[in-house]
């Protein structure tokens, strides 16, 4: 990361981008008078579209290409700010939180649907399946609770081999409307099933790692935190795993033979690629990232029921991947901010917020349907010059 | 002489149409196989079938001393055959690096592990392929072997045909197939691609091709025999001008006179 020649920007214009995004978005979060949050919402928005003009986004993503570790770094920082400055109130760190668990689920759905090409409609089921494995294994085995978080994982992509058969045998659409029935029975499964709660759903216990229980809140000296922040910093940490594991996987050889398959399946088995074994890797990976994610959130939340896992959520996560950039995990970042934050604090449309992701979904694919962060060309190695 | 491919009495059908009836075809090491006639004659059908992307209704296929009749598509390219299409088929978003790298998977190391886990090893194999690739790229196109982390979408179509050439090259097959090379390319652009072709062929004196082409020149520059095709049948075999001057090959290709 030492000095480069001058024809690079360097990383402060990503810096510059990342602190203005943080306190923004402090601000947008602080806001409590409706008529001030759409006010900061039309600046955002008018902020972005000028930056745009003057081509500094051109600076900002050249700086994230070429000094990546550098600004995932950054970005942690800035997460950890948000959490001091909001290290008090509950609503807020929730609100990150679930964000952060949020991306981890999307960057999995990004595997299955933005490299494998796999568009998996159930999204919100296999992270429920994670969700209730918390609540079955906190409730009644002495597990710790990070190997939980693993199980949840597991069972998601064991539970998701189900679909591996109709899967491989269809393309395309067809596969989508395999797991659109997934999506949809899972929920009627849950409902009629006594042991899991049915409708009424389930309590889950909150998070304890050597005797440490996240669901206290935390004295630091003179400074009490929310007992949320335990598990921003848990979910952060997951978050940061699950974005390594997928820049990874697709600056690997292994990236390539998904991209391969999803563009040209013919010509990728003419060339030795075997389609099934790439496909079955990239959506069970996927899953086991969702199901973590999920059996996180089922402990923050504290609650499961199946109607927080209905199939309008799993087209929630893959509107976030629409609207991010697939392919792109910063782009994933962004856009589940805007779709998780911007109903919440918008309280006006909130009873309309499925419109709202409508109408996004429809401008994006109209408008800029790379999305609002396009994936650019492979990169194996950031910063490498031959 | 051996024979490198030989496919006996190969039947495929679509239906009621029969695109291949009954083909004998047997191409002996270190030749080069002009596989010519009229359009609907079989002559991608065949490709199509050798490589495995269909199965054969009838017949066997031996290569290099194995049968890979009905063999999957990778078995195939494991045995050492590798192919361009007809209509190109390169992945446009990605870059001419990659696209290359698709072509070199059975060299590749793909477990999970390896690639995930073991970043520095993975470079060293990164690197390597990445100056494997570029050496190749360089004897079709200097230019090109500068770009090569630019999408293919951006390529005009003679780059995009050396670029899919370099895919199929890049594994050190024993047989290439080459499917019209020359479409949508004007005739110098052709003679080009060609010399570049024999060139590479020079320094790896292995490579068979079975070449299927229009373009007639080239069919007589290159080949050292071929084989015309019609309704699914050989009909007649030989040196290109013994094959142009054949009473049946003029009447397939220009009718009953």
């Amino acid at each position: 990361m030492a000095g480069k020649g001058n024809q690079a920007p360097g990383m402060w214009p990503g810096v510059a981008g990342l602190a203005i995004a943080a306190a923004y978005l402090a601000a947008l979060l602080a806001a409590e008078k409706q008529s001030v949050i759409i006010l900061l919402l039309a600046a955002g928005i008018a902020v972005v579209v000028a930056a745009a003009w003057l081509g500094l986004f051109d600076r900002v993503s050249r700086s994230f290409a070429d000094h990546e570790d550098a600004m995932g770094v950054v970005a942690i920082v800035s997460a950890l700010a948000l959490a001091v400055v909001f290290r008090e109130d509950h609503f807020v760190l929730l609100l990150i939180t679930t964000v952060l668990l949020y991306t981890v689920a999307t960057l999995g759905l990004n595997i299955q649907f933005g490299y494998a090409g796999v568009l998996n409609f159930a999204g919100a089921s296999f992270f429920g399946i994670g969700a209730y494995t918390s609540a079955v294994l906190n409730t009644h085995t002495a597990l710790p609770h990070l190997l939980v978080l693993v199980i949840g994982g597991l069972l998601a992509a064991l539970i998701g081999s189900l679909l591996l058969l109709p899967v491989l045998r269809t393309r395309g659409h067809y596969a989508a409307v395999v797991t659109i029935a997934f999506a949809l029975l899972f929920k009627t499964f849950l409902e009629v099933n006594d042991v899991l709660g049915g409708p009424q759903g389930l309590q889950v216990k909150g998070m304890t790692i050597l005797g440490w229980s996240f669901n206290d809140n935390i004295e630091i000296g003179g400074l009490s935190l929310s007992f949320y922040v335990n598990y921003l910093v848990v979910s952060l940490l997951l978050l940061v795993g699950a974005f390594v594991l997928v820049r990874r996987l697709e600056r690997s050889w292994i990236g390539l033979n998904l991209d391969a398959l999803r563009l040209d399946e013919t010509a990728a088995s003419c060339f030795g690629l075997d389609i099934a074994r790439w496909k079955i890797t990239a959506f069970l990976i996927g899953n086991f990232l969702i199901g973590i994610a999920g059996a996180l959130f089922g402990m923050v939340g504290s609650f499961v029921a199946p109607n927080n896992y209905t199939f309008a959520d799993s087209l929630l996560l893959v509107s976030i991947l629409l609207l991010g950039g697939i392919g792109n995990p910063w782009g994933l970042v962004v856009a589940t901010f805007i779709v998780v934050v911007v109903p919440e604090k918008l309280q006006t449309i909130q009873e309309y917020r499925f419109l709202l992701y409508a109408l996004m979904v429809i401008g994006v694919l109209l408008f800029r349907p790379e999305g609002l962060l396009p994936r650019p060309v492979r990169r194996y190695f950031p910063g490498w010059r031959p | 002489m051996t024979a490198l491919l030989e496919a006996r009495g190969l039947v495929r059908r679509f239906g009621g149409v029969v695109a291949l009836d009954g083909l004998d075809l047997v191409v002996d090491a270190n030749e080069i196989v002009g596989l010519i006639g009229p359009n609907g004659s079989g002559k991608t059908t065949f490709f199509n079938v050798v490589t495995g992307i269909y199965g054969a209704n009838a017949g066997s296929i031996s290569f290099d001393g194995a049968d890979i009749t009905n063999a999957p598509a990778r078995a195939v390219y494991q045995a050492g055959i590798s192919r361009t299409f007809q209509r190109s088929r390169l992945c446009l978003p990605l870059s001419i690096f990659d696209n290359i790298m698709i072509g070199n998977h059975m060299r590749l190391n793909q477990g999970l592990w390896f690639n995930l886990m073991q970043r520095a090893a993975f470079k060293r194999e990164f690197e390597e392929n990445y100056r494997a690739a570029r050496a190749l790229v360089e004897v079709f196109e200097p230019e090109l072997a500068d770009r090569m982390f630019e999408p293919v979408a951006g390529l005009p179509m003679i780059d995009r045909r050396r670029i899919e050439i370099c895919r199929a090259l890049i594994s050190a097959p024993k047989l290439l197939l080459l499917d019209e090379p020359s479409a949508g390319m004007t005739h110098d652009e052709t003679a080009e691609l060609m010399d570049d072709i024999m060139l590479v062929r020079e320094r790896n004196k292995n490579l068979t091709i079975i070449i299927v082409e229009h373009e007639m020149g080239v069919i007589e520059r290159i080949t050292g025999r071929c084989v015309v095709l019609n309704f699914g049948r050989k009909i007649a075999e030989g040196p290109y001008r013994a094959v142009a001057s054949d009473a049946q090959v003029q009447e397939a290709y220009l009718g009953v006179a």
